[in-house]
């Protein structure tokens, strides 16, 4: 094989390699947002339905995020964790339903992924004063 | 019979068979489980930005955010509201039971019983919900 054969295939080689890690990077990613998400999501569940039956207002929620930290950190880790969650499902939903793939695809999700995390954040910080 | 009958008749035949294959898959459990949890995460994904925005009022505009929760407290609302719960809860038992499929290895035979327990969890979530609101 020629040099310039060599180089193509080293370049297609480690195309493919870092292709490989990202789809692992996706995997990972999105098992263990999943994994805090299960958490998350008992305790939201089990919040919710304490919160309506006590009657919800903009007053007991904000004195629930301004009793401690703990609240206010709670829904920042969820918020982080569905912000990782949710755009790498979409990713696989428009790939599989839409046949959306490519690096402009990536580029939406990854603004979706920062409009989660910087709603999310704010919204917290915004209850949590 | 020409060549191209006979290979539009071959191509109806594996149609109709590939159709045939697909209705068996659609009617598996498994493929009710999976149309769930992908549908229960779009509707999550969609709702969670309107459901931040909302949040964020609480700073900007505190009337607002009372005003949309008295809103809130219309029959049709509060049947959406439940619905999202819905979702919330089947697309995580439904994620839970991937999990452990990936990662502890449950076995096949168990599965339908794994998804019927998904769902039967979510739906008394909902309905605890629906029974609050």
């Amino acid at each position: 094989m020629s040099d310039t054969g060599t180089w193509a295939a080293d370049s297609a080689h480690r195309n493919r390699s870092r292709t490989a890690r990202a789809a692992a990077w996706r995997f990972v990613l999105q098992r263990a947002s999943a994994a805090v998400l299960a958490l998350c999501v008992v305790v939201h569940l089990a919040t919710m339905i304490y919160a309506v039956r006590h009657g919800l207002s903009s007053e007991a929620i904000v004195a629930r995020m301004q009793a401690g930290a703990a609240w206010p950190t709670f829904y920042a880790v969820f918020a982080a964790a569905a912000a990782i969650h949710a755009p790498l499902g979409m990713r696989t939903v428009v790939d599989e339903w839409l046949g959306l793939r490519g690096s402009a695809v990536d580029a939406a999700l990854g603004l979706f992924a920062l409009l989660l995390l910087g709603g999310g954040l704010y919204a917290v910080h915004a209850l949590a004063g | 019979m020409t060549d191209r009958d006979a290979s539009a008749l071959a191509a109806a035949r594996s149609g109709r068979a590939m159709r045939r294959n697909d209705a068996r898959a659609r009617s598996h459990a498994a493929y009710w489980a999976f149309l769930t949890h992908r549908l229960s995460g779009i509707a999550l994904a969609l709702f969670l930005p309107v459901h931040f925005f909302v949040l964020a009022q609480a700073l900007t505009h505190p009337t607002t955010l009372d005003a949309f929760l008295e809103w809130t407290r219309r029959p049709v609302v509060k049947l959406a509201e439940t619905l999202l719960v819905l979702a919330l809860a089947a697309h995580l038992g439904g994620g839970v039971r991937l999990l452990f499929v990936e990662f502890a290895g449950w076995r096949a035979d168990w599965q339908k019983t794994a998804m019927a327990l998904a769902a039967a969890a979510a739906l008394a979530v909902a309905l605890m919900f629906a029974l609050a609101a």
